[in-house]
């Protein structure tokens, strides 16, 4: 039996009844359904106001970070009153704002390997709206283990990518990437920056997949792969199979229950990055400082991009981007000391270990990169 | 000649292009006539034993090479080539 609808929810989604694809049935159907967001930062912010707006009835919301001043220019659901505040919680008031009738159910707490089935239990619809490997393998192999569908969206500066995973009746994440890329190789938004606009670009679409499988209306994005790009306004679909080997949702699977997702994608899912490499191998940005107070020579070694140095640098520095850094290491001499950096330490993590791995042993990461410099030695600079 | 879409986070590989012309009757002959472009690219697309990286995932058309005739697929002057990234992004990372 659907929930019936008050004569004021009959009123809201006045626009919906007027829809026959969608009708009072169908809203009926909406006001039934559950979904469940991971993550309520850029992607997870259109998600999940878009679905309290259309009178999904249970939302859940799974995000164990704080408002800060640097999501503002994406994460929409949030705002300046809201800055130190759980993410979640900021969420919610937005959206209970927004449409009262809702519930919203709150988790502050990384969602993990060890909670993940409990938290999505109840949900008929997961929203992948993670930032990063270890979560978005954890999210797939438990839709496909509780036969859930996953609406999947990731974005890198002007790009972005959606598909909905259903392997009851399709491709899952795995089957197009079996392997995560190993840790380094691919640039997170962090680092490689995002325009601020795409996740709201990606995460409407996604929005629009979950309400489409909910009503069970029109071809979602099973089997098939959005590719958007904002800069040349194109937008490419790619055919997915599925893959008969697939480890999780093939005919002989090897991953039956949630495994460690942190181990299989060699990295980290829920802390933040501290931008030290340890072993020894880090320099603090006030010992650097004293250093060079000294007078001792050192040669500092920029490895960030060309524009990020209209936003803040260290004097007499020598600009090598990481990407070109492999093809250039003969403008560096290995007898000479070397401190890298770029702008909070994980891209001269790898530029160090480039370096080590070509002989370079008298190197030195600036541990949390120039804004750890801008807070501790030159406040002149700002923080970015 | 074909060309290829470089996928964002592999431009910096490729000073910025994002669609290179790649010469090659097969697929496998037009990367590594992109790796000869373009030698920095070869640890994003293969692994240290020579075979392509399980998360490279390249497109001729709207299908995957593996669905067709993998590296051996052949290609025609007109053709494109997709090369498809797994991208972590969400909100922070």
């Amino acid at each position: 039996m659907l929930p019936e609808l008050s004569r004021q929810e009959i009123l809201r989604y006045s626009r919906h009844l007027l829809i026959p694809e969608v009708g009072l049935e169908g809203q009926r159907k909406l006001k039934a359904s559950s979904v469940l967001v991971i993550g309520t930062g850029g992607l997870g912010s259109p998600v999940a106001l878009y679905l309290a707006a259309a009178g999904i009835g249970r939302i859940g919301l799974v995000d164990y970070d704080v408002v800060d001043f640097s999501n503002l220019q994406r994460q929409v659901i949030h705002g300046t009153s809201g800055i130190g505040e759980l993410k979640v919680e900021s969420a919610r008031r937005r959206m209970l704002d927004l449409n009262p009738d809702i519930q919203v159910e709150v988790y502050n707490e990384p969602f993990t390997s060890a909670n993940a089935m409990q938290i999505a239990e109840s949900y008929d619809l997961i929203i992948d709206g993670t930032d990063n490997f270890p979560t978005r393998y954890l999210t797939n192999d438990l839709c496909v283990l509780t036969g859930k569908p996953n609406v999947y969206g990731s974005i890198y500066r002007f790009d972005g990518q959606v598909s909905v995973f259903d392997a009851r009746r399709g491709p899952c994440y795995r089957c197009l990437f079996p392997e995560p890329p190993p840790p380094g190789l691919v640039p997170s938004c962090a680092e490689g920056g995002v325009l601020g606009v795409l996740p709201g670009t990606i995460g409407t679409l996604q929005a629009t997949e979950a309400i489409k499988v909910l009503l069970g209306i029109g071809e979602p994005l099973i089997g098939r792969l959005l590719l958007y790009n904002a800069l040349d306004m194109s937008f490419e679909f790619v055919k997915l199979r599925k893959n008969p080997n697939c480890k999780v949702c093939g005919p002989n699977p090897e991953v039956t229950e949630l495994i460690d997702y942190e181990a299989f994608c060699g990295v980290p899912g829920h802390d933040h990055d501290s931008g030290a490499v340890g072993g020894g191998w880090d320099i603090t940005a006030t010992e650097l400082a004293e250093r060079l107070r000294r007078g001792n020579h050192l040669r500092l070694l920029d490895v960030r991009e060309p524009h990020e140095l209209q936003i803040s640098r260290i004097e007499g520095a020598t600009l090598i981007p990481l990407g070109q850094l492999a093809s250039r290491l003969s403008e560096l001499d290995s007898a000479e000391e070397m401190v890298v950096f770029c702008k909070a330490g994980t891209r001269s993590a790898r530029a160090l270990e480039l370096l080590l791995s070509a002989g370079f042993r008298k190197v030195k990461n600036l541990q949390g990169g120039i804004n750890a410099w801008a807070m501790e030695v030159d406040p002149s600079q700002p923080i970015y | 000649m074909p060309t290829l879409r470089i996928p964002a986070p592999l431009r910096s590989y490729t000073n910025g292009q994002s669609e290179v012309t790649v010469n090659g009757q097969t697929v496998e002959e037009a990367l590594q006539d992109l790796l000869k472009k373009y030698p920095t690219l070869k640890p994003h697309l293969y692994n240290s034993n020579g075979g392509l990286r399980p998360f490279v995932n390249l497109f001729l058309g709207e299908n995957n090479i593996k669905d067709l005739q993998g590296l051996g697929t052949p290609l025609k002057e007109e053709d494109r080539l997709l090369l498809i990234p797994s991208i972590a992004g969400g909100s922070e990372a």
